[in-house]
């Protein structure tokens, strides 16, 4: 079983990628850390007419397992910090991006679209509860806030993840590579129907967005 | 202060409820505090079974109950993690062993401020009944986390709590005026009241992670007291400190609580390291591999801990480049936790090890640590941060550290200070099957949580079966709830040991682990007053097979006169 | 229980301890518990900074009120001020005095001293009282509101900081009397005035952080 979840956005093979970086590390000082450990529990143990020997240290060692960890640590940090400015630094999100905005409520998503005139803050804006619909290989930026508690965006597939903080209007983005259901998650306790707190999120062809965007608008 | 000699004189007319419940001597508090800290630990742990209940069979009714409710559930979630950290595991390390070992292996009759001592003992117990009193009173007890964020902690609107919220501020505030007068006397203590010879660096690596731990705690926990605070205002007077209305903002309670609560978590692992770096040195009949290295690795750790903070806050919203910084300094804190597992490694290296309880949890909680501290690295990194923040994965990371670390060096402390406590010896047979079954169920239970985290199950749930993406884990909820449940029942063995061995143990002869420390060159229990006269310390704490000597061991107080083997030590016949 | 300044903590035996700071316990002690309390107002004042500069209108001084300036009396808690230092000084001539053996001077500074401080509890109420009758109070009075900028928040951090800084004095005000009554029964001596000390420490702590707290909320 693959134990993350199938990847469906632009950036979630980067995370992934990192996160299998680190698992490679941490696994090979994990097996040779536990193996020397066992090791020498097994070769040392106490017998009669032994004596341990006296050492009370070693400069070299010292510095060695010092500058290792801290080499791999450095190339860790700059790996990481691509993929973080990618996804959080809003100078950096895509332009020509659908614009939405989502806010966050006990214990429901609320999702604002700009309609057929693409235009947030237009009339022909409309607002759908739990239903998140974004159309396929298009960028989507989304201000996110909170009506009341804090919540976080979740969407596991699409490795995204952003607080929704009330007073504040955070912006994010991501771009869906994989048509299909998806479910959102609150990742932030939010009180008693945090559990609850679930939508669905439509990754749709680009014509169908088109069309569910045209019927919504004229629905409203 | 106390001088030995007049304490000693006053001690026998001293009724019961002076020896023994108002006690200002530091070991007897220290013993209290140590009973104390188990029933919270059970508490706790009672908490976990019931969340594990509900995760395994959401909705299903506990056994000989109801189900538990959504409520409810937030409730238990907050409540285990304040127990769990603020009433066993910080009261079982410091509140226990910072006043029991101080004096003693410093050679100091007792601590600066004896009465203080007492009266940090006491606020301890009551913020401890606030937080239980909590559980009852209408609107249930705080469910907001452990750490509280508001808006849903600052308003009774958002979780339903009001009266619980606020007694689990009060609880908190009582806890920090115990746990600063504990850390005022700590430093006091080391600082000016070590038996002459006893410098700086000779102390043991016990006491030199318990001083740093304390400064930690006298300067982590008044911000937590004014975080809460303001929390309460908010609450209670219509303030807006973290309520966004008129100007308030729910970070400023995250950056402080964080603040805080970086530096608390390194308050619950240092006391954790410092213990087991004396007890593997003990089990294996070597000096602390690198033991200079060792203290500069504490100090650092503590250093950068209070620089870290942000990395709780990676999602929040902050400006990103404030989080790079932060990645770098969390991956930098891995460092010198490094250095001290390979000095472990290096302490048992070449070793004639003897496998007493106290050293199987020792080592125990060295293969937990690692883990743990291995799975940290995830989480350094900012941008694995977006997918595993608030998810089992990082619980997983938890556990690994407070559990497997130090909790097991909890363990191998009771064991192995027992005998000096209470005069009598703990029983081994029994001590390694705890061990065993401990080891085997808690990583039963708790390794697989970092799948769970993989798949993106959320914390703080009630009823992961409500999602579908869920579903397929849902065996490893279950087969995880079994495993707590074998955990919480490996216990018993303790639990069983302990009680009995304090009746019914052998007697415990001065020195059973044939240890350095000074401790170990007084009367078993150690008595009022510790130290018949003044020992002079001549050496380091950790002069084990050191070749001048004929015993695998050397004490600290033992004359410096070599090559005659144990020189009569001070005190240590009487 | 006192010690003369420069003499390490003396236990049984009549061997001296390891050398520590060379400072007695309870000064030690009372240097230790500063350090937590400097943290404690670290957290507050820190919070009042950042939810100020997150605002955009602040009520300031030297504008009057109905313009949207600062509704706290600044000259009353200038004169305030002063006292508070000037208790200071008395405080220092007090341990002066006790260090030379002059048991008057001992008497009357400490008196001095409690006379200044309680002085300056007194007039901080009076001032609370000044700023209740206006509706300056955590949350403020409508009328109020309506004039100063942000006025509840300002009302929030004032009351916070300068309440609990004036339950500190207040406090400190309480173990000078203390001591003061001692001092009168002949308690110390030029060889052990420790209690002297330690009080004076606090006091003069406080003294600092209202300084600061002057400064910062009052004058900027």
């Amino acid at each position: 079983m693959d134990w993350l979840p199938a990847a469906a956005s632009t950036y979630a093979a980067d995370l992934d990628r990192i996160f299998y970086v680190i698992l490679a590390i941490t696994g090979v000082i994990f097996v040779g850390v536990e193996a020397t450990l066992l090791y020498f529990l097994i070769k040392y143990r106490g017998r009669e007419g032994r004596k341990a020997t006296y050492i009370a240290g070693s400069n070299k060692a010292e510095v060695i397992w010092t500058v290792t960890p801290a080499i791999i640590i450095v190339g860790l940090a700059v790996a990481s910090q691509g993929v973080w400015s990618k996804v959080k630094n809003p100078d950096r999100f895509p332009t020509d991006a659908l614009e939405l905005r989502i806010e966050a409520r006990q214990f429901a998503w609320g999702i604002t679209y700009p309609g057929a005139d693409g235009q947030l803050g237009t009339e022909d804006d409309f607002q759908r509860f739990n239903e998140l619909h974004v159309p396929v290989d298009k960028p989507v930026v989304f201000e996110l806030t909170s009506v009341d508690v804090v919540h976080s965006f979740f969407v596991p597939e699409l490795r995204i993840k952003q607080d929704a903080v009330p007073g504040l209007n955070l912006k994010a983005w991501f771009q869906a590579t994989q048509v299909g259901e998806y479910e959102i998650a609150c990742a932030e306790l939010c009180g008693v129907g945090h559990t609850v707190m679930r939508a669905r999120m439509f990754v749709h062809p680009r014509d169908e967005f088109q069309r569910w965007v045209t019927e919504q608008s004229e629905g409203s | 202060m106390a001088i030995a000699a007049t304490v000693g004189e006053h001690h026998d007319e001293q009724s019961f409820i002076r020896r023994y419940i108002f006690s200002t001597d530091h070991k007897i508090i220290g013993i209290q505090f140590l009973f104390t800290s188990l029933v919270f630990l059970l508490v706790g742990g009672v908490m976990a079974l019931l969340i594990r209940w509900q995760l395994a069979y959401p909705g299903q009714a506990v056994p000989g109950g109801d189900p538990v409710s959504p409520k409810f559930y937030n409730s238990l979630v907050t409540m285990h993690g304040t127990v769990m950290v603020f009433f066993a595991v910080m009261p079982l390390l410091v509140g226990v062993y910072s006043n029991y070992l101080i004096p003693l292996k410093l050679g100091a009759p007792d601590m600066a401020f004896p009465r203080l001592n007492m009266l940090s003992f006491w606020i301890f117990v009551s913020a401890g009944i606030v937080a239980m009193a909590s559980l009852w009173v209408e609107g249930g007890a705080a469910g907001a986390g452990w750490t509280a964020y508001p808006p849903l902690s600052g308003a009774p609107r958002y979780s339903g709590v009001s009266l619980g919220q606020q007694m689990w501020i009060i609880s908190v505030l009582l806890f920090g005026a115990s746990s600063l007068l504990g850390s005022v006397n700590y430093i006091t203590t080391v600082i000016n009241m070590r038996a002459p010879g006893m410098t700086l660096f000779r102390m043991p690596l016990s006491i030199w992670s318990l001083f740093i731990t304390a400064i930690l705690a006298l300067l982590a926990v008044p911000v937590l007291a004014a975080a809460v605070i303001m929390l309460l205002f908010d609450q209670t007077l219509g303030t807006t400190f973290f309520l966004p209305a008129d100007g308030g903002q729910p970070l400023l309670w995250q950056h402080l609580f964080w603040f805080f609560g970086h530096p608390e978590v390194y308050i619950l692992i240092l006391p954790a390291m410092g213990i087991v770096s004396d007890i593997i040195a003990n089990g294996s009949r070597k000096p602390v591999f690198g033991y200079h290295s060792m203290v500069y690795a504490i100090i650092t750790i503590a250093f950068l801990g209070w620089i870290v903070w942000g990395h709780h806050m990676f999602q929040s919203g902050m400006n990103p480049l404030l989080g790079t910084t932060f990645m770098i300094s969390t991956m930098a804190i891995a460092i010198p936790s490094a250095i001290k597992v390979f000095n472990w490694l290096g302490t048992i290296w070449r070793g004639n090890i003897r496998f007493h309880t106290p050293m199987l949890f020792a080592v125990g909680f060295v293969a937990l640590f690692t883990v743990g501290g291995l799975s940290g690295i995830f989480m350094a990194s900012s941008s694995v941060d977006i997918f595993i923040h608030d998810t089992y994965f990082i619980v997983a990371h938890i556990h690994y550290v407070l559990f497997g670390g130090s909790l097991m060096a909890a363990f191998a402390a009771i064991y192995f200070w027992f005998p000096k406590m209470f005069g009598k010896m703990m029983n081994e047979k029994w001590g390694a099957i705890h061990f065993l079954l401990t080891f085997i169920s808690y990583n039963l239970a708790f390794f697989p949580m970092h799948l769970l985290g993989m798949g993106g199950h959320m914390r703080r749930i009630a009823d992961p079966t409500m999602y579908e993406f869920l579903q397929p884990l849902q065996p490893l909820n279950r087969f995880i709830t079994i495993s707590v449940f074998l955990l919480f029942v490996a216990q018993l063995p303790f639990v069983v040991n302990l009680f009995w061995s304090l009746f019914r143990g052998k007697k415990a002869p001065l020195n059973p682990w044939d240890d350095n420390g000074l401790e170990w060159t007084v009367p078993s229990p150690a008595p009022h007053g510790n130290f018949a006269v003044t020992p002079t310390v001549y050496r380091g704490p950790y002069e084990f097979s050191n070749p001048l000597v004929e015993e695998d061991y050397w004490p600290q107080n033992a004359p410096p006169n070599g090559r005659e083997g144990k020189a009569a030590t001070i005190g240590a016949e009487s | 229980m006192s010690q003369s300044t420069n003499e390490a903590v003396v236990m049984t035996g009549g061997v001296s301890a390891e050398p520590g700071m060379r400072v007695y316990n309870q000064k030690l002690g009372m240097w230790v518990f500063l350090a937590s309390e400097v943290m404690f107002f670290t957290g507050l004042i820190g919070a009042y900074i950042i939810l100020r500069f997150g605002t955009d209108a602040w009520a300031l001084p030297g504008i009057p009120l109905e313009e949207g300036g600062t509704p706290l009396a600044i000259q009353l808690t200038a004169l305030n001020t002063f006292l508070l230092i000037c208790s200071s000084v008395t405080m220092v001539k007090a341990f002066a005095a006790i260090e030379h053996g002059d048991q008057k001077g001992l008497r009357l500074f400490l008196v001095l001293t409690v006379l200044l401080g309680a002085t300056f509890v007194g007039v901080q109420v009076f001032e609370y009282i000044q700023l209740a009758h206006e509706g300056f109070l955590p949350r403020c009075a409508e009328e109020l509101a309506a004039v100063v900028p942000n006025c509840n928040l300002f009302g929030s951090t004032f009351y916070t900081m300068t309440g609990f800084h004036g339950t500190h004095v207040s406090i400190g005000v309480l173990c000078l009397i203390w001591v003061t009554v001692k001092a009168f029964r002949g308690a110390y001596s030029r060889e052990n005035h420790g209690g002297v000390e330690v009080v004076g420490l606090y006091w003069h702590f406080v003294d600092l952080v209202w300084i600061i707290l002057f400064t910062i909320v009052y004058l900027i």
